[in-house]
């Protein structure tokens, strides 16, 4: 499902003292199965950005297009679109309520007027895909560890099946084990399944490490829209609005600083550690 | 005597079935030894159950222990009599800054501790002042704690902790809810503490890049102490923390991938000084 959005703005609380331009003329175009990454300080639009995607929030101005259609016009079902693009919101695990966590996953699909047998079926297959063992499905959700609940919800967004997967910083207040294993299977589903994945984040080390593409947002705007290296390049500037590059980015500006030919874009330990060994050994045959 | 000490410390949760009895005990803390000396920056890390956060609440008698003894500046925890006294030698910040934000203006918030001590006005006033002012928030006295970031609002809940002037504040994973910039703020407020006023401080996080400059860190797992030592011996062995699935510095991460790949470069580095003066020293 390819995604564009045309010089969207979105004015909150207007014309009240509260009022604040939340989003400045946003266009960018999403192509069907890329994994993007957004980051941006506190503040900065991202999450009113990504509400806008399942028709959640209505912008002041501009067009969000899915498919090419425009969802903002006459007789476009906003119930299809949110059955198509899932959101996951931040702390999700909030939002459980069923008996148990099998009854809860089933609520998504079931609303969508399913069979009972493909709810079912599909509820399993999401629990599976978050890697949630069987023993929890019948618990109640409140008997759950945080990482598992935060499991849970993934896969009741998950059992809808939906082409687009917007995860707004899914990992917040995670342990690193349970961050990596929700992570990685997103990253799988996106590979399997070829859905859009777009994932608000403030860990530039997972962004780097998963996305396509990274949106920065800036008070409202987009501040750059490019591939992982290119953006963690403007490190300087992303300092300056709240954000950082990886650390491997500081340590190969600072082997570079000091006369070392390495690459300054490599943005994960892989990648650094096989550009420092090239160096090394071109080092050691002079 | 250490500021905080724990001898084979055992904290058992029950589950109460309907009928009353109990259900099921699970061991979260088994057998932990502690010894805190005064004016120490501790970092204990480990994951989601790893048994960290029933440790700290430990640390000023939330919970009691099952087996093994608690002392804070050499009280028991379990003598109910110094609870209070307790409570004002070890103070807490938890996780979520909403939850422990009472007030609806910021002075009042950190008023709020000393003045259940029965702290005389004058005083209150002058210690509200000096508290906000080393978190970094005096200017923001008179505001709506609802409008202020998170890494603010946590900072507000240190300065109420800090007016109570406990000689150890415990911060159960401080900055688990907060971006990039407010767990950089609660961090620098949290060292500027230990520091300049030698306040004993004890940190639980999964954030290895807060732990770096830690005198200490403890690494928990399954109610254990799976490692402990400065943090340059902690994170010598990369291994044995992937193994356990705990996050490693990515500078760390990098030189020991070198080092596997055969470049001389020690174990345990924690900056990116460390790691480029490594490399430029295997020039020479």
């Amino acid at each position: 499902m390819s995604i564009k959005i045309e010089h969207l703005n979105y004015i909150y609380s207007e014309g009240t003292a509260y009022e604040k331009k939340a989003l400045d003329d946003i266009c960018m175009e999403i192509p069907s199965g890329q994994f993007v990454g957004v980051i941006g300080h506190t503040g900065s639009g991202k999450s009113t950005l990504v509400q806008h995607l399942n028709g959640l929030i209505k912008a002041t101005d501009g067009a969000v297009y899915f498919n090419g259609e425009n969802i903002y016009a006459d007789g476009y079902s906003m119930k299809a679109l949110r059955s198509k693009v899932g959101l996951v919101f931040q702390y999700p695990e909030y939002q459980l309520f069923e008996v148990d966590v099998f009854t809860d996953v089933c609520f998504g699909p079931k609303n969508l007027g399913l069979e009972k047998e493909e709810i079912e079926k599909r509820a399993y297959e999401a629990l599976r895909q978050v890697g949630l063992k069987e023993k929890y499905y019948k618990k109640s959700p409140f008997e759950l560890s945080g990482g598992q609940k935060r499991r849970a919800a993934i896969a009741g967004i998950l059992a809808m099946q939906p082409e687009v997967l917007i995860l707004d910083e899914p990992t917040a207040g995670l342990d690193p084990k349970g961050r990596d294993d929700i992570l990685d299977q997103i990253a799988k589903l996106q590979k399997e399944r070829g859905i859009t994945v777009i994932l608000v984040s403030h860990s530039m080390e997972d962004i780097a490490k998963y996305v396509d593409r990274i949106i920065v947002m800036e008070k409202g705007r987009v501040r750059f829209d490019d591939v992982p290296k290119k953006v963690f390049a403007h490190y300087r500037e992303l300092e300056s609005i709240g954000l950082a590059a990886p650390q491997v980015t500081y340590v190969m500006q600072e082997l570079k600083n000091r006369g070392m030919d390495v690459d300054v874009q490599a943005t994960t330990v892989e990648e650094a550690a096989a550009s420092i060994m090239a160096y090394e050994k071109r080092q050691g045959g002079k | 005597m250490g500021i905080i000490k724990a001898k084979k410390l055992i904290h058992d949760y029950e589950k109460i079935g309907e009928d009353g009895q109990v259900e099921a005990v699970y061991r979260a803390v088994n057998g932990v030894d502690l010894d805190v000396q005064p004016g120490q920056f501790i970092a204990v890390l480990g994951h989601n159950g790893s048994g960290k956060s029933t440790l700290a609440k430990h640390l000023n008698a939330i919970l009691l222990p099952t087996e093994g003894t608690v002392w804070v500046d050499g009280m028991d925890t379990r003598d109910e009599g110094k609870l209070d006294r307790i409570r004002q030698t070890a103070g807490m910040v938890f996780q979520n800054p909403d939850n422990q934000i009472i007030a609806t203006v910021v002075d009042e918030d950190v008023a709020f501790g000393p003045e259940n001590m029965g702290v005389p006005t004058e005083e209150i006033i002058a210690r509200v002042e000096e508290s906000l002012k080393t978190v970094g928030m005096w200017e923001y006295k008179d505001r709506s704690p609802n409008r202020l970031s998170g890494g603010q609002k946590q900072r507000v809940a240190i300065a109420g902790v800090v007016a109570m002037e406990p000689k150890c504040i415990v911060l159960d994973e401080p900055t688990a809810m907060l971006d990039p910039v407010g767990r950089k703020e609660v961090i620098k407020a949290a060292r500027k503490l230990n520091r300049e006023k030698g306040v004993t401080i004890i940190l639980i996080t999964h954030y290895m890049e807060e732990v770096t400059d830690a005198d200490h860190v403890i690494v928990m797992d399954q109610g254990e102490i799976l490692m402990q030592g400065t943090p340059r011996e902690v994170f010598s062995q990369v291994d044995k923390l992937k193994e356990h699935r705990l996050d490693v510095p990515q500078v760390t991460m990098l030189a020991h991938e070198l080092r596997k790949q055969g470049l001389d470069v020690p174990e345990g580095i924690l900056t990116v000084k460390e790691l480029a003066d490594a490399l430029e020293a295997l020039e020479k």
